[in-house]
């Protein structure tokens, strides 16, 4: 198969609308015949990105590219960075605000969840300028 | 245990997707924190809570959920249920606390699949 890009405005400004991208992408890969458990890695790994996109970098872009070996996710945003990748990347380090745990995240299981369902996971991050996620997913 | 038997045992009125009633589920997990559902949960059909926003139905959908129960007399507004029914997923709300509820579903052989331990 040819390889599929699609690309995703991240609205950083609306929590309700996120998981908008990931669900969109879920549906792809299901349309395309995509194994179940491929697919709910991809939607669990993107979301846990989005999701951290919008708490903590105003939103973003996402492009996604689909092949028959995998796909590879690019979250992309201008944030303020990450100070600490180590930390960020350990189970329950969370700086995510009160407000952000009374909607149901914020446990500090983004970055650790998107590590362990992925096969490959590169942050680079500089303070001030933003963070890109490029998470990618075998077959 | 299909759902209508989840429906009857914890006395739950229905809010969508009524025609998944005789879906069959193996098991459940009941949480308020998403993060951990989306770290920790394999394979569970059901998702319990008490959390009342969109991500409840985001969460459950990534996790190929068949059904949310919004436990402790919680109401999802419209927005939350008409985003379940797109994307084929039951709602039911019930009065039981979220330990009573799950107990109950326990308590008559819906069990976690596996070890239960993280």
């Amino acid at each position: 198969m040819e390889p599929i890009i699609l690309k995703y405005q991240v609205d950083g400004s609306d929590f309700s609308m996120a998981g908008e991208a990931s669900s969109s992408v879920k549906k792809t890969l299901k349309q395309l015949g995509f194994s179940p458990d491929l697919i709910r890695r991809v939607a669990i790994a993107m979301y846990e990105g989005e999701i951290n996109m919008v708490i903590h970098a105003d939103g973003g872009e996402a492009t996604v590219e689909i092949s028959q070996s995998g796909v590879r996710i690019i979250l992309a945003d201008h944030g303020p960075g990450i100070k600490d990748v180590a930390l960020a990347m350990q189970e329950g380090y969370s700086t995510a605000p009160d407000e952000v745990r009374n909607l149901g995240f914020g446990a500090g299981m983004g970055l650790p969840n998107i590590k362990k369902y992925s096969d490959d996971l590169k942050v680079e991050t500089e303070l001030g300028v933003g963070t890109t996620l490029t998470i990618q997913i075998n077959t | 245990m299909k759902l209508s038997k989840v429906c009857e045992l914890l006395d739950a009125e229905i809010l969508c997707c009524e025609e998944g009633l005789d879906t069959e589920v193996k098991s459940a997990c009941g949480s308020d924190m998403m993060s951990d559902v989306l770290a920790f949960v394999k394979d569970q059909s059901i998702l319990l809570t008490g959390l009342v926003n969109p991500q409840t139905v985001r969460t459950a959908q990534m996790m190929d959920m068949k059904c949310i129960v919004f436990v402790r007399g919680k109401r999802p507004d419209e927005a939350v249920v008409s985003l379940a029914e797109e994307n084929g997923i039951m709602v039911m709300a019930s009065a039981y606390r979220m330990y009573t509820a799950c107990g109950i579903l326990y308590a008559n052989g819906l069990y976690s699949e596996g070890i239960d331990k993280v």
